[in-house]
């Protein structure tokens, strides 16, 4: 006999599932067919008298050099804040999970960074990295020139990859660290008694156990890092010096907002989604094969 | 009397009392007024405010900050595709075309002839008011709260070079500055941000030189930018050989102080910046420091002529009640009497709009006041002549981002990662393709 507990009704499931799809309509689907509309028009800021332009928002878009530029720097701060943030992330985590002096604090104090919204993060760190004032300046004291962000795109570049990723490590650490903890420690214990090192452990046990862990996070870092990165460069380098941290979110933003072309905004909005849903994919379709799940 | 007559009695006698509460509570005719400034100065937005609300009993400004000039444009515009607009909003210079071409706004002829204002036009002063003028001087929106740029100079660091006075010409003041940081009176002679306004708005003015084709756009929207042929690129050229000889130094929130904080601390000798900053300046410079400010220096050979009003202006938005716009306009000829445009002077760095309240405030002594003393420069600068046909003002779509265009290449040039005419031409480019854009999506519209 069948007992498990079943909705007969298929009004109170809908009902049931209605607010969520509600707010995915109104803040997904919505806005993105809105957007969509934009980009294949000219909207005057003031709304009203939309002309249909077809592709020429886009082509605008693309036959921008810097553009272009935009993007590559928005890749490669992917790339390098989420390589960052895993890496230190995991060392992190494997401290605490091995219980080092105070590691109860440290398993505490980590996550706090993640709950500090990105715009306070931008300011501490625009504060501390402050070339004439800020805690760094002495290295400029002993080799002038050596740390300026404001001026060398190169410098500010690092800094905004070190603001984003000294974010989302707090995120990370708690899911790897939660991961580390799932692991049965009869398997490290057995590994133990073998003969196997501690780095020995990590690298032959507790790396390929995590593997569902270290996916989860590689998607939602480089998700994380090309939709969410706009608090940070707004409030650290406002997108320069010369355009060197100009990432794909901050140009939609002063193109957009700035600029009150919500056209050419618009059609760069949805070239990210592009972008990001596709190399969600491309993650899903060949690293998850890699990952064993059980 | 019935019992029912009687409690049908103390019911409309109640209702009665309630209606007449009610009616006291909204005694008052409220309107929105959102205004840009912040800080300090966005305290005395809301102090001029408190002062109209408190100056009668018949109407009541709701003033809102909006964390910003260009926050309370775009603000603006989200609110009126929502219809959930202000009646007044201030607006920065360089928003002014987008207001103009919206469709959104009251304009400000009409509606004081509407409304039976007080304002007089030719009372403003006329670099003031024709910048917001229509290019067939018809005013669509109430001059405010307004500045000019001026040099600010360390008067210690240019004893110790024999100078007293700020310099006239551009090579004395480059040369002033050398000789300060070659004598190792001050970590530099000159410091600057990517400030766009006083290089090239301010000086293109000053020096009638042309930014865009078209009467810097006031006769179309199909003017080009030209500035990367003015001597305006020598001007930069010369700024890039001052920073590489170490003379003068980049200064910007970023690298840790702003340029107002570095001549505040007597770390820069001289800086360009707005009148507005001078009661700022006042209060932070480092105690015991003699300076004073002086026109900006014009290239030896030039004739001056008068430099550009910046600041904001009072626009009245479309689509609201009679009532409200009644309150406005009781607001905007509270705010544009003699009496507060006087005040507005006297707890911030922002100069007397119209020239009755400037000639009572020299004849009450105002500029010889020992902390005031050197605002008079800023009048002086900006009416120095007539405007000309170019240094009337700059009118061109979207320029808030042909701003940032330019900012971007200066940046690219001082910083040495291209060469300062490339980077010039490579902005010029650029501003064009913006321009072009603006001009699509406004087709079919002329400016007024």
């Amino acid at each position: 006999m069948d007992r498990r507990a079943a909705f007969n009704s298929t009004w109170l499931a809908a009902a049931l599932i209605a607010p969520q799809l509600i707010l995915v309509f109104i803040f997904f689907y919505w806005p993105a067919v809105q957007s969509l509309y934009w980009a294949v028009t000219l909207e005057p800021p003031f709304g009203g008298g939309n002309q249909f332009v077809g592709w020429q928002n886009f082509q605008t878009v693309f036959s921008d050099n810097l553009y272009w530029n935009s993007v590559r720097i928005s890749i490669l701060f992917a790339v390098c804040s989420t390589a960052l943030t895993l890496v230190l992330s995991l060392l992190l985590a494997t401290f605490v999970d091995r219980q080092l002096a105070g590691y109860r604090v440290y398993r505490f104090v980590y996550f706090w960074p993640y709950a500090i919204a990105a715009p306070a993060v931008g300011l501490a760190f625009r504060f501390i990295f402050a070339p004439d004032a800020g805690f760094v300046s002495s290295i400029n004291r002993v080799f002038p020139n050596l740390w300026n962000p404001a001026l060398d795109g190169w410098d500010a570049f690092i800094l905004i990859v070190i603001a984003n990723s000294w974010k989302m490590i707090a995120y990370s650490f708690i899911f790897f660290l939660a991961g580390l903890q799932a692991i049965p420690r009869t398997l490290t214990e057995a590994g133990a008694m073998d003969g196997a090192g501690v780095m020995r452990r990590l690298w032959d046990l507790q790396l390929p156990l995590l593997a569902p862990t270290f996916f989860f996070l590689l998607v939602i870092n480089i998700t994380e890092s090309f939709v969410d990165s706009f608090g940070i460069v707004d409030i650290i380098t406002g997108g320069g010096p010369a355009r060197a941290t100009d990432l794909m979110v901050f140009k939609i933003y002063s193109d957009g907002f700035k600029g009150l072309d919500y056209s050419i905004a618009a059609a760069q909005s949805i070239v990210l989604m592009v972008l990001v849903v596709s190399l969600t994919f491309v993650q899903f379709k060949y690293v998850e094969k890699r990952v064993h799940y059980s | 009397m019935t019992r029912k007559s009687v409690v049908l009695a103390a019911i409309s006698a109640f209702g009665v009392m309630v209606g007449m509460n009610a009616a006291n509570a909204q005694n008052r005719i409220k309107f929105d007024y959102w205004y840009g400034l912040t800080g300090q100065l966005g305290e005395v937005m809301a102090l001029h405010c408190k002062r109209f609300n408190e100056s009668q009993t018949k109407y009541e400004a709701v003033c809102t900050g909006q964390g910003g000039y260009d926050k309370a444009e775009q603000n603006t515009i989200a609110a009126f595709r929502s219809k959930q607009h202000p009646t007044i909003v201030q607006i920065y210079d360089a928003g002014t075309v987008n207001f103009m071409l919206s469709g959104a706004t009251y304009n400000a002829v009409q509606f004081v002839k509407d409304f039976n204002m007080k304002v007089k036009w030719d009372d403003f002063f006329p670099g003031i008011s024709n910048y917001y003028a229509t290019s067939k001087g018809e005013m669509w929106s109430f001059p405010y709260n307004s500045s000019t740029a001026l040099l600010y100079f360390n008067k210690d660091h240019f004893a110790k070079v024999g100078k007293t006075e700020a310099p006239k010409t551009i090579e004395e003041w480059f040369e002033t500055a050398r000789a300060i940081k070659r004598g190792g009176h001050a970590e530099a002679g000159f410091c600057f941000d990517f400030d766009t306004w006083m290089p090239l708005e301010q000086f293109s003015a000053i020096h009638n030189l042309p930014i865009a084709s078209k009467n810097n756009g006031y006769d179309g929207l199909d003017a080009e930018l030209v500035f990367n042929k003015t001597k305006f690129a020598d001007y930069m050229k010369d700024w890039k050989k001052l920073l590489d000889e170490g003379v003068a130094r980049i200064q910007t929130a970023q690298t840790g102080k702003t340029i107002l904080q570095a001549f505040a601390d007597g770390t820069c000798s001289t800086v360009l910046t707005s009148v507005a900053n001078h009661g700022v300046m006042h209060s932070t410079v480092k105690p015991g420091t003699n300076w004073g400010v002086g026109m900006l220096p014009i290239y030896a050979g030039t004739e001056r002529k008068n430099s550009l009003v910046g600041g904001a202006s009072l626009w009245v938005m479309a689509g609201k009640s009679k009532e409200e716009y009644e309150a406005a306009a009781a607001f905007l000829d509270f705010a544009l009497s003699t009496a507060e445009v006087k005040w507005m002077p006297t707890v911030t760095g922002y100069i007397p709009v119209t020239q009755s309240a400037f000639r009572a405030m020299q004849d009450e002594g105002f500029y010889a006041q020992a902390d005031k003393a050197g605002r008079e420069i800023a009048m002086q600068s900006l009416t120095f002549t007539p405007p000309t046909a170019i240094s009337r003002g700059i009118r061109l779509g979207n320029f808030t981002q042909i701003r940032a265009e330019i900012r971007s290449e200066l940046e690219a040039a001082f910083t040495g990662k291209k060469d300062v005419q490339a980077a010039l031409d490579e902005a010029v480019n650029r501003g064009n393709g913006i321009l072009r854009r603006f001009e699509q999506t406004f087709r079919g519209k002329q400016l007024p």
